[in-house]
């Protein structure tokens, strides 16, 4: 009798850790352990992939956190995030063109980037609260044609920096820029600590999410956080509350694109090139697909659910190709991100209906 | 009439109760052919559970059955789903249209039973691919609508019909199917003008006199006096009476309707005058568009410190008078508060006037269910007050979490909320102490004036004596004025000082709440459209 007693409270006390949990992060996280470990026996170096998660992870993390404020106001998953990304690179372009170089290089793209996405961002909010409850299926599109439109414009902006125009015709952006000289690595080079020959932790990356995180973590807490989260949570009570439902959504699409246009300026010092054109396509659903994985559902997400989502799913990416490429010799790490981005969307959608408004 | 065979339709001993919740018993009914019945009663007696058995809905079915036999033709039957009702020969026509509106009429009358005609490739591939007969089915939908006796355009488009003319399509829908024995009308008049509800009074005639037996159920009673062969009074489960019409009128009917056992019925509490007291709220003619709560032309005044009900039959438009001036729903008019002007449609100035509302739509407005207790009971002191809040630096207002775990746990005992945490979700919560968090909520506020609406819907006797003593306590305590709306006469009777009845979207009447029931049972259908 004891000994069944024990096997029933350890069953319930393993099916609380899954609801806690959840089940698809608990499979994903057992899937990156054990590539973790495969990997010294298919000869991959695991100090050199431990490495590669941090880097990626302090390159996205940023583009990930800009999803917590719409999903708390409830307008769902900002699948608009190139909107944002679009700023950031404006900035970014910018600042190259109007000749700053090394730190001031950063600093002058946050500033430039800023009137962008407040402007986008205003717009884009506006837009969303006039089709409130289709969110999701809109915010897609705004970031398609987002893209398109600035396809064109990347064309024909009247850029001349060297850095960056075509060569041969001395107009039109390339499609990667390189941001060597610029602000590549500055702030990953901020108190960096050497590991290997070439690679590092990139300290102050960390330290710039960690700023920027606990910022949303202290708004989350402030009065103005605790109605944007109540409007996310019932729209009605808001209201009845004395809540302007549009402002606070409104504030939150902004929040949303000028992180996503600072989290671009971070990915990019640290990946080291500028990438324009259909480039910021790759980005959203793999942003998106990470704060699910990290256990945020379509009106509910929290600062753990942004760090533990995208160390999963950035572990997932950096892992896959190595183990899986040595064993069976053939580039499967596309595929397989597409598969857990993807199938993470979906099932987060299947799951709607569970935090019912 | 009277007929020596079987009755059409004999309901005997019907008992239903829903979680152990009676709301039927021992109900005995006889219709015979042609015989029109007038079901009346107030909301919640009864009625539609009543009816929802005879039509074999799902939801009996699905909360456990009923008991007792329902005998048709002198045959028991037991109908599982409305279908087999259909088959049977009951129609039913509901409150809510179940029209499509794109399609005309006739096509809307004979749906799925279209007269068919046979073409080449149906007598191939089966006959769901036959040719409709356009010209039988005109055939058919006129005759229909001749039963009636009224006139309707077949062809004219459902969605460009008024409402009077949806509702005869609905009918006729009914009177097209050709066993049709037995029709139940389930408050067909209540969105219908007088010249429409005449006509299908006329019409409910005509097809009694062809030999169809008509169970209407209204709140409007000199239509059931008017064509109603048969009058049953329901009352929280029971037939109390049963008369033909030619026998009854309508105080008496009202009497039966509103009127209980003196016995079963705890006293009044001490109702008070607050004769010269000031007008605290003054209301001149506020309209409101609360959808099915339509408020027309209210004037009401409300005095300092007094609980003022608000009573009526459902729809009449009581619940849009708290929605409409805490501007949930939109409404025009003037509110004086406190001898300011109120706007209206700002939800926010009125909470900053301290006026505060218990919505009757708990889990809709009342409630964020996702979030802990704690949340829904501070947030709106929060964000109006700015209580529960630190200033750090003078500019950041941060949540100060154990403020608000403080007043949470005090509202938590002070109105025995049951819980496992102050941190529980309000989704968990019973019915009952999700209503005792929206009240916490009010209170929190500190309001000097609030709207409670049907504040003990959906909750259990316990919890209602305790939600309405809780009221009561607050209103004598804190001197905070206190307007309850609900549909239970009785509860505004023990709660209130004065009871405002709502008639058609109009104050029909002020009365003391130590009247007789009859008289606000009188008031309530004084004015019904």
């Amino acid at each position: 009798m004891e000994h069944s007693a024990t096997i029933d409270t350890r069953r319930s006390t393993f099916q609380v850790l899954i609801r806690r949990f959840g089940l698809p992060r608990l499979i994903i996280a057992g899937f990156l352990l054990l590539l973790f470990i495969m990997a010294p026996f298919v000869g991959a170096n695991l100090t050199v992939q431990i490495l590669n998660v941090i880097n990626r992870f302090s390159w996205n993390a940023v583009l990930v956190l800009a999803l917590v404020p719409m999903i708390h106001s409830g307008c769902g998953l900002n699948f608009g995030v190139p909107l944002g990304i679009v700023a950031g690179l404006l900035g970014g372009t910018l600042s190259i063109e109007l000749g700053f170089e090394g730190v001031p290089s950063f600093i002058m793209a946050i500033v430039l980037a800023t009137p962008f996405a407040l402007l986008l961002g205003t717009g884009y909010g506006a837009l969303l609260n006039k089709i409130k409850g289709g969110e999701m299926m809109i915010t897609t599109y705004v970031g398609l044609s987002a893209i398109s439109f600035m396809c064109m414009m990347w064309l024909l902006l009247p850029y001349s920096s060297p850095t960056m125009v075509y060569g041969l015709s001395g107009s039109g952006l390339r499609p990667t820029i390189s941001v060597e000289g610029f602000y590549d690595q500055v702030l990953a080079g901020f108190l960096e600590i050497p590991v290997t020959a070439d690679q590092s932790i990139p300290t102050g990356t960390l330290l710039f999410f960690a700023l920027l995180a606990f910022l949303m973590w202290a708004f989350l807490h402030t009065k103005t956080g605790t109605a944007m989260t109540a409007v996310g949570s019932n729209p009605s009570f808001a209201r009845a509350s004395g809540i302007n439902v549009d402002r606070m959504r409104l504030l939150s699409v902004i929040m949303s694109t000028w992180l996503a246009a600072i989290g671009i300026l971070v990915y990019q010092q640290g990946f080291g090139f500028i990438q324009l054109y259909t480039a910021p396509n790759n980005l959203t659903l793999p942003t998106v697909a990470a704060i699910l994985i990290g256990g945020a559902s379509i009106n509910k997400a929290s600062i753990p659910n942004v760090i533990i989502g995208t160390i999963l799913f950035q572990g997932i990416v950096t892992m896959t190709p190595t183990v899986l490429n040595s064993m069976i010799h053939m580039d499967m790490s596309e595929v397989i991100r597409i598969i857990v981005s993807n199938g993470m969307i979906l099932y987060a959608l299947t799951r709607k209906t569970e935090g019912l408004r | 009439m009277e007929k020596n065979s079987a009755p059409l339709l004999e309901m005997r001993n019907i008992k239903k109760d829903f979680f152990g919740n009676q709301v039927l018993t021992d109900i005995n009914l006889t219709l015979r052919e042609g015989e029109v019945l007038g079901l009346v009663g107030e909301n919640g007696a009864g009625k539609s559970t009543l009816m929802k058995i005879l039509f074999g809905m799902d939801v009996i079915r699905e909360t456990g059955g009923y008991e007792g036999d329902i005998l048709l033709n002198g045959e028991k039957v037991k109908f599982s789903t409305p279908f087999d009702a259909l088959e049977a020969g009951i129609g039913m026509v509901h409150q809510e249209f179940s029209l499509i509106p794109g399609f005309t009429a006739t096509e809307n009358i004979l749906l799925n039973r279209e007269p068919t005609k046979t073409n080449v490739i149906s007598q191939i591939f089966g006959s769901r691919l036959s040719t409709l007969d356009r010209k039988g089915m005109d055939r058919r939908a006129q005759d229909a609508i001749e039963k009636m006796g009224v006139k309707i355009d077949p062809h004219m488009v459902i969605g460009d019909m008024p409402v009077g003319h949806k509702q005869f399509t609905e009918i006729a829908r009914e009177l097209s199917k050709e066993q049709l024995k037995l029709l139940i009308l389930d408050e067909p008049t209540a969105v219908l003008t007088e010249q429409e509800a005449e006509a299908l009074l006329n019409s409910i005639r005509s097809m009694a006199s062809r030999g169809i037996s008509v169970i209407f159920i209204t709140h409007r009673l000199h239509e059931i006096l008017a064509v109603c062969d048969k009058v049953v009074i329901m009352r929280d489960g029971y037939v109390v009476k049963e008369s033909p019409a030619k026998e009854i009128d309508v105080p008496e009917i009202t009497h039966w309707m509103v009127g209980r056992e003196v016995d079963a019925v705890a006293a009044p509490a001490e109702p008070r005058s607050h004769e010269g007291a000031k007008n605290i709220l003054s209301v001149r003619n506020l309209w409101v568009d609360m959808p099915g709560e339509t408020v027309r032309n209210v004037n009401l005044d409300v005095k300092e410190g007094e609980i003022l009900g608000i009573g009526g039959l459902a729809g009449q438009g009581k619940l849009g008078i708290p929605n409409g001036i805490m501007g949930l729903y939109e409404a025009g008019g003037t509110v004086e508060f406190g001898g300011k002007s109120l706007p209206l449609n700002t939800p926010r100035a009125c909470l900053d006037a301290s006026l505060a509302f218990v919505s009757e739509d708990r889990r809709g407005v009342g409630l964020l269910l996702d979030e802990s207790l704690e949340w829904n009971v501070a947030f709106s002191a929060m964000q109006i007050h700015n209580k529960f809040l630190k200033n750090i630096g003078g500019i950041i207002k941060w949540r100060d979490e154990r403020a608000i775990h403080k007043v949470t746990e005090q509202y938590i005992e002070e109105l025995m909320i049951k819980c496992t945490s102050s941190r529980q979700k309000a989704r968990e919560l019973s019915g009952g102490n999700q209503q005792k968090i929206c009240l916490a909520k009010a209170f929190a506020l500190q309001p000097k004036f609030l709207f409670v609406s049907e504040p003990t819907r959906g909750i259990d006797v316990g919890a209602k004596a305790l939600v309405l003593e809780a009221l009561r306590k607050f209103n004598r305590e804190n001197g905070v004025t206190i307007v309850v709306i609900s549909s239970e006469l009785e509860e505004l009777r023990q709660t209130c000082d004065r009871i405002a009845i709502v008639s058609g979207g109009e104050i029909a009447g002020i009365l003391p709440a130590t009247r007789a029931a009859e008289e606000f049972g009188m008031l309530m259908v004084s004015k019904v459209k």
